[in-house]
């Protein structure tokens, strides 16, 4: 029986380019591999992604697997969890690392059962333990007030990475390395779902996750017309709006929005919470900003253990003096 | 045309208690549940039980509640009950402690195969204590069935499910033919409250309680003996940082002085 050798990434790709979490599990790869003194690989899978190869080599992968088929342009289950069967059967990876993405929530728990393998999802930390060469692999658990670090006997070893937990190396285009292409073979009849359509949340402004600042509402913010005055001061700094849970669950702001544990993860410089608990959960999503900022009338509220700088207040009366302050120092 | 859906509901630590109170016993690798702070039917569970009684309400049909776990407290699993859902069916044994996805997805799975037709699973996205989400496709994958997840809306008609799928941009809309498994995220909306009626009606049902050998389970399948993962550490990471809270004479003047304070911390 051939052994499971070798670090395999998948590498999700948008608009042609390799998607950021693709460059970040490949420096995370690059890590582990050299780690271990085995090969990188990246599989990308899709219609019409051959051409990033070259990218993913020069993002740190000494091979480069592509399948590249009509049946591949949206991810549907039960299309991309056969042909990644089918890679790790020939390829035969120890380790395989996903994004913990909309993809990646889908594909890594489906794929380790038909594998009959184990995967960790959400892990913010890997490492080789230097002892057994295993996987360690860790993760926040409990909305994220305690971490747990796993191991698993069976092969491969799959974990789901958070994204911008991990690194990507400087990309160099002169790294040279195999690209292998492989056949989808797909059954379109086995394919038990069909994808109508698409969606997008319509969201004026900057992007959240390119967003350097943040200014983010919760449950205490109250209404949609609320969230206006949030609006405004991100407006003046430049940055994007967002939200914790509740607001989103009451209709206040659109869900695109929700930053957290199953929303977004953002780490801007400047990260201002108003009138929000900052509950593990949420934090989860902002954890990584060094300057959080909080406004909230309650002194116990967990935000002030996470905060560099904080009032304890009424946010309706600090929020709209700080604001025209800072419009005030904007000007000046 | 009625529409028999199964939910499979989860006993957890009550998410919402406050960080301050949440402790780890780390020599045993467990959660100390917080004094006074009672367990609860993990939110996105929630969800799910309510994606049923929407479909219920428009359709007609039975919804069968399952949870596995140990000391279950019947208040708390008894909820989906009050919200309207009509049987109540418990994985309820020593044995089932301590299982990872794999045992249990499978003790699931085999509880779902005795209770015989029914046209769609639902279960949350994910359990607000090991946030792993799998057990929805874990059992979906043993069970051969197709597989949606994240689901903010979920609609049935002619032998199939139109489901709104949570993405980072928005959603997509997938079809799928049943029977089918579809795990429910908070999008959804939120959960209904349990009547006065509901509440009564469920007081009159009693759970069904299977143990492993009723779903036949091999020893070795169940629970901590059936983990395929080992888990090494439970920690509670060091909290470091201290706040510099910014004081005025008024809210309002603790807001200018905030922002001077950002101007001199050049954060703006």
């Amino acid at each position: 029986m051939a052994e499971y050798r070798g670090i395999m990434v998948h590498a999700e790709s948008a608009e042609g380019k390799l998607a950021a979490i693709a460059t970040e599990l490949l420096g995370c790869g690059r890590r582990l591999a050299d780690d271990l003194g085995e090969e990188l690989s990246a599989v990308i899978v899709g219609c019409g992604i051959s051409g990033l190869a070259r990218e993913a080599l020069a993002f740190g992968a000494d091979k480069v697997y592509i399948v590249d088929d009509a049946l591949l342009p949206d991810y549907q289950t039960d299309a991309y969890v056969p042909v990644l069967e089918k890679v790790v059967r020939q390829v035969r990876p120890s380790i395989l690392l996903i994004g913990q993405t909309s993809i990646g929530r889908d594909l890594a728990p489906r794929l380790a059962f038909r594998l009959e393998t184990t995967a960790t999802m959400d892990c913010i930390e890997l490492a080789i333990d230097p002892g057994s060469k295993r996987l360690l692999r860790t993760k926040p658990v409990y909305g994220g007030n305690a971490r747990a670090v796993f191991t698993s006997e069976l092969n491969p070893q799959i974990a789901t990475v958070r994204t911008k937990a991990m690194t990507p190396l400087e990309p160099d285009k002169s790294r040279k390395g195999e690209v292998v292409t492989i056949e989808a073979g797909l059954d379109p009849a086995a394919v038990r779902t069909r994808v109508l359509e698409k969606v997008q949340q319509e969201v004026e402004g900057i992007s959240l996750e390119a967003a350097e600042m943040v200014v983010s509402g919760g449950r205490g913010i109250g209404s949609a017309e609320g969230f206006k005055q949030l609006e405004e001061l991100a407006g003046l700094l430049k940055g994007a709006i967002g939200a914790s849970r509740p607001p989103c669950d009451n209709g206040w702001v659109p869900d695109v929005l929700q930053i957290g544990l199953t929303g977004k993860i953002v780490v801007p410089d400047l990260y201002i919470a108003v009138a929000l608990s900052g509950s593990s959960q949420h934090m989860a999503g902002c954890s990584g900003c060094k300057n959080i900022v909080a406004i909230n009338k309650d002194p116990e509220a967990n935000i002030f253990r996470e905060a560099r700088f904080g009032v304890v207040g009424d946010w309706k009366k600090v929020l709209p003096a700080f604001t025209e302050k800072v419009r005030e120092l904007r000007a000046g | 045309m009625a529409v028999n859906i199964i939910v499979c509901v989860k006993q957890v630590i009550d998410p919402e208690a406050p960080p301050s109170s949440f402790k780890v016993d780390e020599a045993a690798k467990k959660v100390v549940p917080p004094s006074g702070v009672p367990p609860v039917i993990n939110p996105f569970d929630e969800n799910a039980v309510e994606a049923a009684l929407r479909i219920k309400d428009a359709q007609g049909g039975k919804i069968t509640v399952l949870s596995l776990g140990i000391n279950l407290l019947r208040e708390v699993v008894k909820k989906p009950l009050s919200m309207g859902a009509d049987a109540l069916i418990l994985l309820e044994d020593e044995a089932f402690a301590g299982g990872d996805s794999w045992s249990n997805a499978h003790a699931l799975a085999m509880a779902i195969k005795k209770i015989g037709a029914y046209d769609l699973i639902f279960c949350g996205r994910q359990a607000a204590d090991w946030d792993d989400g799998q057990v929805g496709s874990g059992i979906a994958e043993i069970l051969g069935l197709p597989s949606v997840t994240v689901a903010r809306k979920i609609e049935v008609a002619d032998g199939k499910a139109r489901v709104e799928r949570v993405t980072a941009e928005g959603c997509e809309v997938i079809e799928v033919s049943l029977p089918a498994l579809i795990t429910v995220s908070n999008e959804l909306g939120v959960a209904r409250y349990p009547t006065i009626k509901g509440i009564m009606a469920a007081k009159k049902i009693e759970p069904i309680v299977w143990k492993p050998a009723d779903i036949g389970l091999e020893p070795a399948q169940i629970g901590a003996v059936g983990r395929k993962v080992n888990l090494e550490k439970l920690y509670q990471p060091v909290h470091e940082g201290k706040c510099e809270l910014i004081e005025g004479e008024s809210p309002e003047e603790a807001g200018v002085n905030l922002a001077l304070k950002l101007r001199e911390a050049k954060l703006l």
